[in-house]
């Protein structure tokens, strides 16, 4: 069994209330920090701990706090991300569903760390019943004196308020969730100014993942040093993983980072095995944004090193061979699932979810849609597959905000891997709309490239 | 005429006051929601020239808001709107299936509300529920591991409801 950090207590009957909570230890970390540290000596430890933003991007959670500029006599926030809108992702649900004192424990002791007095949960707004949960929690932490004017008698003082949003993934791009946040739009702002200088309501603010802060507790329980041993290299400490699409056992695990995708997919720990006795045919380990690997791919490197469940070896090929481990949301398809309709349902998420701002992001991903559309219903040209490949390259890179990227990447990797599939649509537009094309050899062992 | 209760009222204060002196512009997703839940499921210029008028704000502002978050109905709806998940992981475990089993159901297509202004059928984008798929939004709650038995017995409860409050 793998240590658990964040979810070992998870089925501690009770465990949601106050109580049970702090019956098991909870809040410790809010009276070591206040008590016995200052701001930037939790800054520091964080920093120690090598603990890498859990929302997608992967950035040292340390570094960005120290980046929070500090002028005299100007309010700093802290905005905890808990928009979760990516496709696969549905890890930050489980922790503030059954978690949620966790998760107001790392908020208080992250306010403190960058001197937040009013700190923001932005959820989506679809969750509609978690902000119930989240200020019965935030009502209980108060009452035991730690949240409001003067926490434990140390002179600090910190609200929690919960913001609903109301339906648009763009917003959990952190400048999108701040103009959503002060009422406007979800356009993404054009950085910099990085929000680190001006984001909330023009001051300094830091936007962090819902488990990233929630991490923040056993990082000060255990110290940072001790967190960082967990895991290899530059994967410190558990990582929550979402698993679903065609497995025998779809939730949220908690692993180390040191297992490998083989035993993620097969061990009865984990997902059990791909559903009723079939093959892998491909997966999207990271959430819909990360590039899809076909099986062979996915299980081991092209250097035939068995692929790892961690930001580096999920990276190892770079984009033409590997993938990314994003915000963990781990989508695997069976041999009967098709690539091409896949990929379809991604573009129509990202045509839909754009904001509109840039033409390459509102045209591309309308355009990419339609394409695939016509493919999947065997109206497609062998020249419409380039001209996939064309527009999703002429999105990436010239837009805004990352979102134009997310969508050109499942796209580019659906051809890059499966080109054979797309192809088959074409050459066969009747039999496509009745059956699929298939496991192909996307199973095959890779062919290890021998070093000349 | 839209007018909120006092005791709503005195929630749109609370609202207001988790934001900077100022800025209550910021108030302004969550109180609409708070009128979309009060004022029939939906936001009519009548309720969106309110909102603006509580929170000082153009009516402007509120219209560009309220269209661009798609949880925002702008039209009626039924009574019960089943908002059926589609994005890749459902589809993946046969939310197709589940739409088409619903329209049959309900004769209605996506988009379309029952006639007895009962049932609004609606596809959505990933609610984050991809490990419990296939799965529906219903009011508040999410309906999970979607089957056609399950989807009669949502049907029938909702009926059951709706006969009960009448
Ligand atoms: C289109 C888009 C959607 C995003 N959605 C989320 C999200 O739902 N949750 C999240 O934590 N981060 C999301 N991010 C990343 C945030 O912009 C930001 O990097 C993150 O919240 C930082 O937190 P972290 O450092 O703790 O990961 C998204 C980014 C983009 C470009
Ligand atoms: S890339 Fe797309 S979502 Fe991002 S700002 Fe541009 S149009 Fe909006
Ligand atoms: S894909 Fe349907 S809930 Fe995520």
């Amino acid at each position: 069994m793998a240590r658990k950090l964040l979810l070992e207590k998870a089925n501690v009957p009770g465990i949601r209330g106050y109580e049970v909570y702090r019956r098991e230890g909870g809040y410790a970390s809010v009276e070591k920090a206040l008590k016995n540290m200052t701001p930037d000596q939790v800054t520091d430890e964080v920093k120690k701990s090598g603990l890498r933003g859990r929302g997608g991007a992967g950035f040292p959670t340390g570094m960005k706090w120290s980046f929070l500029a500090k002028p005299e006599g100007v309010p700093r926030y802290l905005v905890c991300n808990a928009d979760e809108s990516e496709p696969g992702t549905f890890k930050d649900r489980y922790l503030m569903e059954f978690l949620p004192h966790l998760l107001i424990e790392g908020l208080i002791v992250s306010s403190y760390a960058l001197g937040s007095k009013a700190t923001y949960i932005y959820i989506r707004g679809e969750y509609a019943w978690i902000p119930d949960i989240l200020e019965q929690a935030i009502a209980e932490a108060r009452a035991a004196g730690f949240l409001g004017k003067n926490i434990l008698g140390t002179g600090f003082d910190c609200e929690i308020y919960v913001h609903r949003g109301a339906g648009a993934y763009i917003c959990g791009e952190e400048t999108a969730l701040l103009e959503s946040l002060e009422g406007k739009r979800g356009n993404p702002r054009i950085k910099p100014p990085f929000p680190a200088v001006r984001g909330a309501w023009d001051c300094p603010t830091v936007v962090n993942n819902v488990e990233t802060l929630a991490a923040v507790v056993p990082i000060m329980n255990i110290g940072g040093e001790e967190y960082a041993k967990i895991g290899v290299g530059k994967s410190t400490g558990t990582k929550l993983i979402s698993a679903c699409g065609n497995i025998n056992k779809p939730g949220v695990y908690e692993i180390d980072m040191t297992i490998s995708v083989e035993e993620f997919i097969y061990s009865d720990e984990y997902c059990g095995g791909i559903a009723n006795g079939k093959r892998l045919k491909a997966c999207i380990p990271g959430g819909s944004s990360v590039p899809i690997l076909p099986a062979n791919l996915l299980l081991k490197t092209v250097k035939g090193e068995k692929r790892m469940m961690n930001y580096e070896s999920l990276s190892d090929g770079g984009f033409p061979k590997g993938s990314m481990m994003g915000s963990g949301g781990f989508i695997v398809l069976d041999e009967d699932q098709c690539v091409v309709k896949h990929t379809l349902t991604l573009a129509r998420f990202y045509r839909h979810e754009s904001c509109g701002q840039c033409s390459p992001c509102r045209e591309g991903t309308g355009w990419m849609e339609k394409i695939l559309k016509n493919i999947d219903t065997g109206k497609g040209k062998k020249s419409d597959i380039d001209l996939l490949w064309d527009i999703q390259r002429k999105i990436e890179g010239n837009t805004i905000c990352p979102l134009g990227d997310a969508a050109a990447w499942p796209v580019a990797a659906a051809i890059r891997h499966f080109r054979d599939e797309f192809e088959w649509h074409v050459d066969n537009p009747q039999e496509c709309l009745v059956r699929n094309y298939g496991l192909a050899h996307y199973a095959d062992p890779l062919e290890i490239a021998t070093p000349a | 005429m839209v007018q909120f209760s006092d005791e709503k009222l005195k929630k749109v204060n609370e609202i207001v006051g988790r934001y900077p002196e100022g800025k209550q512009k910021s108030a302004l997703l969550p109180v609409l929601h708070l009128a979309q839940e009060e004022f029939g499921g939906w936001l009519s210029v009548e309720t969106m020239d309110y909102v603006a008028t509580l929170l000082k704000l153009e009516p402007i502002e509120v219209y560009e808001v309220a269209t661009f978050y798609s949880m925002y109905n702008l039209k009626p709806v039924g009574r019960y709107m089943f908002e059926v998940c589609q994005t890749g992981p459902c589809m993946l475990r046969g939310s197709d299936d589940i739409i088409d089993y619903i329209k049959k159901k309900l004769g209605i297509g996506v988009g379309e509300t029952t006639p007895d202004g009962l049932f609004t059928l609606k596809t959505v984008e990933c609610l984050g529920a991809c490990g419990y798929a296939p799965m529906m939004q219903l009011g508040k709650h999410f309906r999970e591991h979607l089957t056609p038995e399950k989807v009669d017995q949502i049907i029938e409860e909702c009926r059951r409801t709706a006969a009960a409050n009448n």
